[in-house]
Formats: structure tokens, sequence, C-alpha cells
């Protein structure tokens, strides 16, 4: 095994033994970058010189007696988080030339715990996309087959994690685009519980809606990088102050008695057979493992797609309103203000957010406000007294992360639509606030990975972990790596 | 749910993007696709639900009204496609 393919927690006793040096694990992880991310794309822009100062810096602070289980450890951040002195694009043209004068709290926490920041990754243009086929700077190849997408909208961060191109990653999940990216590229992805993490410096999609998560290799990382980055920030008024847990204490591999419940309409006409098999015999696996598997009902799940996409796009009009081409990013010139905002923006912007932007203008127009935009936040409520409902019955929601397994580049470009199906089972969790997590549950025939989606009630995150970790445990699918 | 060529030009324009032509014609179909598919929201009794705009319990948030530092003006304007005198400068409004 080389350094760069190595867990945080493993990568972390290395350091702490001294048997290696943060830039000894820094170095490998660059050379790895170098070799294979011709192939895959996960990175829009890199910062080696800035990486390696950050490992010679942590080196110092450990030889100082510092510890901590982030401290020199190499990590990639989605396009999409402020990153002081580093450009941050959003994997738009309109922020091609953006160099925040900040870092987003998230950022800033995991620079502070001593981590070393490699780079930016590709993401979906302002994070709308299931694919990462909408960066403005081309697409992310899937690592385990590179003619299929990374899925999205974390595709980058999803696809270094799952390609040994760091040792962790952060990424931001609005409707599913830290988890549906981790189901199809293999890996552990997080979206916490809205507010357990400060949105400060993450770019607005919607604000309702977005939360930084993480992507990692194993259930323990994501425990250890959420205990660093979760917390009350003052920046940010809709962070809960609830305290962080020692979630690194809910990894007893024990879940006897712990309740499963299983929703029907996670199990529909249209998925992949394939999928379906692998996520029925992770749940039977969980209740060989001790867990009591209850059947239960989210009847209005069908109603989901619809009300994110009136929902999200509605505030990512106001959000994407910002540029304006005054105070960051291009400016086309021409003559007159009003010319100047409508040809910055039609040329800014990449097909796909001008289609959100228009279908949010429209859900909040005059005379079809309360038809679409009102009647969505009416259903909103429904969608999560569903998970209230079912958190009152079990402990834990076990279902498909993606109905499907990693597709063509291309195969979903042309309709819409089609695209916004690959988050079905994901947004949900995003309307309800909720946290959710996927993890590896098995291959598929062409040697696809699929996920298992565990959803937690608010603040259930300790809860999710216990689970994910058991199963982690008990199986070996994590371990495995593409042959890139 | 059809959208008239007039109503797409409308909605650009309330959103402040210009449009191509085949970008007109094509958000035209792609959009009256997308809202008849929602429609199915329509079947669904939402008489006396109220809305949810937000996941969280909390509302509003007070804090002591501090002056602070948060950022250099010459940092901010750093990113600015035109400036000047400390300002973000636009194209004339007025001739």
């Amino acid at each position: 095994m080389t350094l760069n393919q190595l867990t945080v927690s493993e990568a972390s006793q290395k350091l702490e033994s001294g048997a290696v040096s943060a830039v000894d694990l820094t170095e490998a992880v660059l050379e790895r970058i170098e070799s294979v991310d011709g192939q895959v794309g996960a990175y829009l822009k890199l910062a080696p010189e800035d990486a390696l100062d950050q490992a010679r810096e942590a080196d110092s602070r450990r030889a100082a007696g510092e510890d901590g289980a982030l401290l020199g450890i190499p990590l990639a951040i989605k396009d999409v988080l402020c990153t002081k002195d580093l450009r941050t694009t959003c994997g738009s043209r309109i922020l091609e030339t953006f160099v925040p004068p900040f870092d987003a709290t998230v950022v800033g926490r995991l620079k502070e715990a001593g981590a070393v920041v490699l780079g930016k990754t590709n993401t979906d243009e302002f994070a709308m996309g299931s694919s990462t086929e909408n960066s403005a700077f081309g697409p992310t190849r899937n690592p385990w087959d590179t003619d299929r997408v990374p899925g999205g909208s974390s595709g980058g961060s999803a696809a270094a994690v799952a390609a040994d191109e760091c040792i962790a990653a952060l990424g931001t999940d609005t409707g599913g685009s830290v988890r549906q990216p981790a189901s199809l590229c293999g890996v552990v992805g997080l979206k916490p519980t809205y507010g357990r993490v400060s949105r400060y410096g993450l770019i607005a999609y919607a604000s309702s809606l977005d939360q930084a998560g993480v992507l990692t290799k194993s259930v323990a990382d994501a425990a250890i990088l959420l205990g660093t980055i979760a917390g009350h920030d003052p920046r940010d008024s809709t962070s809960l102050k609830a305290p962080v847990p020692d979630y690194a204490a809910a990894l007893t591999g024990e879940i006897d008695g712990m309740r499963v419940g299983v929703p029907q309409e996670y199990f529909v006409d249209g998925m992949d057979p394939q999928v379906e098999e692998a996520v029925r015999k992770a749940i039977d696996q969980l209740a060989e493992l001790g867990a009591e598997i209850h059947e239960i009902e989210l009847p209005h799940t069908e109603y989901a797609l619809p009300v994110y996409y009136l929902v999200a796009p509605a505030e990512a009009s106001a959000n994407l309103a910002r540029y304006d081409g005054v105070r960051y990013g291009i400016r086309e010139e021409v003559d007159g203000l009003l010319e100047m905002y409508t040809a910055t923006r039609g040329r800014g912007f990449g097909p796909e957010v001008k289609r959100r932007i228009m279908l949010g203008t429209y859900a909040l127009s005059a005379g079809y406000y309360d038809a679409y935009y009102l009647k969505a936040q009416k259903v909103r409520t429904l969608i999560k007294a569903d998970f209230d409902a079912a958190f009152g019955q079990v402990d834990v929601i076990a279902a498909p992360t993606s109905p499907t397994t990693a597709f063509r580049i291309g195969e979903r470009t042309d309709d819409p639509l089609q695209m916004y199906l690959s988050d079905v089972f994901t947004l949900s969790m995003n309307l309800a606030g909720n946290c959710g997590l996927s993890l590896p549950c098995g291959f598929d025939e062409a040697g696809l990975p699929i996920g298992l989606q565990l959803m937690g009630p608010t603040l259930g995150e300790p809860t999710v972990f216990r689970v994910a970790h058991a199963y982690e445990q008990a199986t070996d699918w994590h371990t495995r790596r593409p042959a890139l | 749910m059809q959208l008239s060529r007039e109503e797409v030009r409308h909605i650009a324009q309330l959103a402040r993007l210009s449009l191509t032509d085949e970008e007109e014609a094509l958000y035209q179909e792609q959009l009256s696709a997308i809202l008849e598919h929602f429609e199915q929201l329509q079947a669904l009794n939402t008489k006396d639900i109220p809305p949810t705009a937000t996941a969280l319990p909390v509302r509003n948030v007070m804090r002591e009204d501090e002056v602070e530092q948060a950022h250099e003006r010459e940092d901010l304007l750093a990113n600015a496609p035109d400036e000047e005198d400390g300002c973000f400068k636009v194209p004339a409004v007025l001739d």
C-alpha cells in the first residue's frame, strides 16, 4: 500500500509514530495526482507549493509536541468552498477570476487543525448537476470507468478520494451532491444535518438546503472530519448551537437492537435491479448484525423531486443575482449598465445554471408564486412530517443512494428531467433537513460501485455513523480500489 | 404547461439574462416539459398545510451590534472588474 492510499486514521497513526512526515504524505499524494489526474480530471486548481509549505508547518507543529487527527493530512476541497488566496470558481466562467479574500469556516477549521489543502476539485457549475458534466472547465471522469461520470455535483472530490488523489475531501450537498457521487465512486459521503456545519464561505446555491459534507475512504474518517468542521459559527445564523459530540465514540461496532427502517417508496420500478439486490443484501446483513428491520412508509417521496426543483431554483435565482459583473468575476464590456448585466450573466453562466435561474424566476413571478413556489413549500412540510413520523418508529432509515450505478458521459445531458431523476433518493433529506450518509455496499456486473444510504434524524449523525461503521467492519467493499 | 416564447423572454428579462434565439427555443421546450411534469403537485390537497421555508426550528438570531473589522477594502476591491477611488465602478447609467 502506498502512502496516498491511506485513510485519515491510518495516515494519522503513521504521522504520530514518526514513521512518515506530512511532507512525505503530501509528496506521495501530489505524485499520484501527477500520474492519474490527466485521466480523471478531479482537480480544477492545484496548489502544490502551498501544500508543501503547509505540510512543513504541520511537521514543525508536531515536532513541537502538538497532536491531532488531521495534523499534516492532505485534503481536497470542492471548488464551491472559498479558500483564501486560492482561486474559487464554482465551476463557472463567471467566477473564473475570483480569488477569495477569506476562507470558508469549514476550510478555516481544517487549516487550524493542521490539514494540508492540496487544491480545488471540479464541480457542476454552482453545484447544479448530478454528473459534474455541467462544469465550465470540462467533466471529471469516474475512476472505476473513465467513460462514465463520477456523479455530482461533488464529482471532483468523490473521484479524488476514489482514485487516492487525496486522503479525504470536502464537498457540498444541496440535493444529494455529496452522497450520490460517493455512491457512484464507491466512497463514503456524509451530508450532515442542516445547521450542523457552518455555511459561511460556502458559495450559496439554495440556502435552505445547502450543507457542507465530507467524502472519505472510511466511516471513521467521516467522523473525524465532521468532528472538526461541525459546530456553531457566529458568521452563519443558521448554524446550530448544539454541542458537537465525540463522533468516534459512536463507532462501537455494536448495533444489536438498533431499529432500521426500510421505506418501500425507495424500491421503485425503473431502478437498476442490481442496485436493489445489493441494497437488500446490505439490509439483510444489518439484520444479521443484530438490527431490527422495519418496513416503513414515506408516502410523499414521489413529490420530493418537483418540490426540490421548484424550491432550489427559486432560491438560486435570488442567490445568483449577485453575479452582475460589478464586485467580482468577469464582466462583458458593453455600453449601458443593464446591457452589461444581461450580457455578463448571459455569457458567464452555463446552460444548466441559466435553466435553473429561469425556472426559479418563473416559480417566484407574479401570478405563479402560489401555484408553484408556495405549493412546493407546503408539500415540503408534508415530506418533513413523513420523516418526523418515521423517526418516531426507527433509529435510522436504509435505502439506495442512487437508482443506478455510474452512467456514461453524455448519456443524460440532453434531457434535464432524466438527469434530475439521478437525485430522486437523496433530495428528501435536504428538504427535511436531516442527515444522510452513503457507503459502498457492492458492485454491479460491470464492476461499478453501488451505495447504501443511511438516513438519520436531526443531529442523528452518531447513530448513522454507528450503523455505517458496523456494516463497513463486516464487509470489504470499501477496501477495493479502481485500476487506473 | 406550455410556455410561450414571449413568456420565456419575459422571464429572461426579469432574471437579467441575455439569451440567444436558440437558447430561447430550447428553454421554451425544456421548461414547458419540466413544469408539465411538476403538475403532479397540484393533485395533492394542501389546504390547511403551512409552508416550510427552512427545516430549522430557529427563527431570528439576535446579537450585540458591535463594530469589527471584517475585511480590508483593498482586498475586496481586488476581485472587481473595474474600480476607481476605492469604489466599484460600473458603466455610465446616465449620459
